[in-house]
């Protein structure tokens, strides 16, 4: 993991003494309310429907220990016992005082953390993929470049006021679990034919009002060229994207409008006028970043461990926890377990400061002092020896947070919605637990397999149901909550938006729609066809009309 | 209107004239008469120009060698893309002074000196109520940061220096 040096940790220590200069200067006036808001936002403070919200940064998703116990600790002393972990991999916490923010981020900066840029019009918290360093497929450790671009927009000084927020994922993988073709820049490494590492650059996408799908403006970028091309990008942005609209000024509308070509051409003919290596990180900056991310000191072990085989055999319930929520890990004899944060019946990310330290105490035992947080707002143990495997489950069991449920039906991506959410147009938590009780069926989930719900409580989409196998989106009509439903979104490299089945639903009839749908998938697959293939195959009609039979069923 | 630089508070010797016509030695003008106040300058008085943020560079590139000073309007804090204009006329090698004139904050004082503006140019109940001292504090809130070319002080040379020193 990465390590602050002296001068991270002198600048995250200046950051929250400026924001403490900035409270005092708000409170006796010398600044207005609106030139304080964007202040507030890019140190992580917004202000919610009942009260402040503060958003923590998790840069690319990685946690040690040490950091989460302290998430606990501000859980508990400025939250109500807990945190929630959101799509983009942050922590939020829904009730602190902005008077205690400033005392929060020095808790932060002690274990090396802070709240800068996880809102406002500015490069946003950088993510990747879940998996980094574990996953077979793996070209190079993502997390590295992350690392560089978190360091590089951390108070740029150019792009500090951009149109709107700009956010920026990252997968060294050729499977994408990170998202990338939904962010304003996606990048994927990828090695050249002359075997040289580089980044597949696409930008554009983004979800909100009007969904896209990010378009490649550069098919192999030099990875050393990094940091001066996205310079280029973001100045093309900074001066051409729009202002006059916020609902069109992110970069997506500006590709949308003026053609991913055109584009194009901006940033290569900005790029061409650089001096690259005057802003380039020199090699031996990339290579002190990387170093925190060499592999840990795994033991050499057989690819089989039989404690865990006999686990499995004697112990049904961990056996199905291990076959739904474990990822193969590159190393033998090793497996990373997705921890599911989405009981059936409570709101999904949310984490109580006593489950932190119980994933906090895993880790260190067990997972070389790593988590990870998922954009599907779960947790990860990423380096787990099988052998440790059943006791790893048997302290999650006793923790309740042993649900085997990681990708299948359950595993319910929601954004907070009308409980929380100032904006929201209908509620959508409360959707996810009616979904998560109607399906909570063990054998049933399985037997559906890999299927992504994503919930969204208006039309900005922070819960992502555009890219949902089933997208949900709560919306108002006529003063009534109204729920539209989508099919065939993809979050992966074969990115699709869902498209919409037909008119909305009443609260009360989404889980009846849901699992209609559901019935005509298990009905019309073909043996071990996912949901997503078979919708691919079908097509919306038989959907649609299941849909319309749940609109028209007796009461 | 209040003019402050990275020393605090400075008086404005340059006298604005949108049509270049006014009998001064320092003028601004008004980017639609730059041209004829240039090809007109036979006395050899010096001048400046006002751009709006939305301002191509190709346009102002043939002029940049003639040009003293070069004022780009801020129409308000949020409105970044003056910072993106004065790093551009940097990079393409203007040496004069760089004007940001509109309501910025000081927690953007920082930015604009970054970004290579020389001056701040502030409304007069702006700059009552964030006076000069709230700026010279605020610009030294935070002392390395992390871009190359940004600058003088960043932390990647200094990062290289304590490397060269065996740290
Ligand atoms: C509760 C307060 C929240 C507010 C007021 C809020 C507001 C917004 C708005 C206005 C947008 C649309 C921006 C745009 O399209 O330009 C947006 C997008 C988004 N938000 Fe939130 N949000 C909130 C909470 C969350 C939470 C809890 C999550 C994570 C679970 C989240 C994740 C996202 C994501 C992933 C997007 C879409 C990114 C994209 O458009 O590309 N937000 N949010
Ligand atoms: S999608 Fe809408 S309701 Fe949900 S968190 Fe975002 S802004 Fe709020």
């Amino acid at each position: 993991m990465y390590r602050y040096d002296e001068f991270d940790a002198r600048f995250v220590r200046e950051r929250v003494a400026q924001f403490r200069d900035q409270v005092a200067r708000r409170l006796d006036g010398s600044l207005t309310e609106d030139e304080f808001k964007p202040l507030r936002l890019k140190n992580g403070v917004y202000l919610q429907l009942h009260a402040y919200m503060l958003r923590v940064a998790i840069p690319y998703g990685t946690l040690s220990a040490r950091q989460l116990r302290q998430l606990a600790l501000i859980g508990e002393k400025y939250d109500r016992g807990y945190g929630h972990f959101t799509t983009r991999t942050n922590m939020q916490f829904n009730w602190p005082r902005l008077r205690d923010v400033p005392e929060i981020l020095d808790l932060l900066a002690d274990v090396e953390m802070h709240c800068i840029q996880t809102s406002g019009n500015c490069i946003r918290n950088v993510t990747a993929d879940h998996f980094a360093g574990v996953a077979a497929d793996e070209v190079e450790d993502p997390r590295p470049t992350a690392e560089l671009i978190r360091q590089w927009s951390s108070l740029h000084p150019e792009f500090d006021y951009l149109p709107r927020k700009f956010k920026i994922a990252v997968t060294g993988s050729a499977h994408d679990r990170a998202v990338i073709k939904a962010h304003d820049i996606g990048l994927r490494i990828l090695r050249n034919a002359k075997g040289e590492i580089g980044y597949e650059v696409m930008v554009g996408g983004g979800l909100g009002r009007t969904p896209m799908i990010a378009k490649t403006i550069r098919a192999f970028l030099p990875k050393h060229e990094l940091l001066a091309y996205l310079e280029a990008v973001l100045r093309v942005y900074n001066l051409e994207g729009r202002r006059d609209n916020k609902y069109k000024a992110r970069v997506k509308i500006l590709v949308h409008e003026i053609g991913a070509e055109k584009f194009t051409e901006l940033v290569e003919a900005e790029y061409a006028g650089l001096d690259g290596p005057s802003i380039d990180a020199d090699p031996q900056e990339v290579a002190r970043i990387a170093a925190y991310f060499a592999a840990p000191a795994y033991e050499k072990l057989a690819p089989r461990s039989s404690a865990y085989e006999t686990a499995k055999a004697e112990n049904r319930a961990f056996a199905t926890w291990a076959s739904v929520n474990l990822f193969p890990h590159k190393v033998p004899g090793y497996a990373a377990a997705t921890i599911s944060l989405k009981n059936i019946g409570e709101a999904p990310g949310d984490v109580t400061s006593a489950q932190m330290r119980v994933l906090a105490d895993l880790a260190e035992k067990y997972s070389f002092d790593e988590l990870r947080i998922t954009h599907a707002q779960n947790v990860v143990l990423p380096h787990v020896k099988q052998d440790d495997l059943f006791a790893v489950w048997q302290a999650l069991v006793a923790a309740d947070l042993a649900s085997a449920n990681a990708g299948l039906i359950t595993d319910i991506i929601a954004c907070p919605g009308l409980d929380y959410c100032s904006l929201a147009t209908a509620r959508s938590i409360p959707i996810a637990q009616a979904l998560a009780q109607r399906f909570a069926n063990q054998q049933r989930q399985i037997d559906i397999g890999e299927l992504n719900i994503k919930i969204s409580g208006c039309i900005n989409a922070c819960g992502h149901h555009h890219v949902g196998h089933i997208g949900i989106l709560g919306l108002e009509k006529s003063g009534k909550e109204s729920y539209q439903i989508t099919l065939g979104g993809d979050a992966t490299l074969n990115a699709a938006i869902g498209e919409n089945l037909g008119p909305g639903l009443a609260a009360q009839d989404v889980p009846d729609a849901i699992e209609r749908i559901v019935d005509v998938y298990l009905k019309h697959r073909k043996a071990d066809e996912p949901f997503i293939d078979a919708v691919r195959r079908l097509g919306l009609e038989p959907f649609k009309i299941a849909l319309q039979e749940t609109l028209h069923a007796p009461a | 209107m209040p003019l402050l630089d990275r020393n605090g508070a400075k008086d404005n010797a340059w006298v604005i004239s949108e049509d270049g016509t006014a009998d001064a030695e320092q003028i601004i003008v008004a980017y639609a008469h730059v041209k004829e106040a240039l090809a007109g300058n036979g006395r050899g008085r010096r001048i400046g120009v006002a751009i709006s943020n939305t301002v191509k560079l190709a346009e102002l590139l043939p002029h940049l060698a003639e040009i003293e000073l070069v004022s780009i309007t801020f129409p308000a804090y949020g409105d970044g893309r003056g910072f993106s204009i004065a790093k551009q006329l940097r990079n393409a090698g203007f040496k004069g002074t760089l004007r940001a004139s509109g309501p910025l904050i000081a927690d953007q004082f920082a930015y604009a000196l970054a970004c290579g503006f020389d001056e701040i140019e502030l409304p007069d109940a702006h700059a009552e109520r964030q006076p000069v001292e709230q700026w010279l504090k605020a610009v030294n809130a935070i002392t390395q940061t992390y871009q190359h070319g940004f600058g003088v002080q960043n932390i990647l040379d200094a990062r290289r220096a304590a490397r060269a020193n065996g740290k």
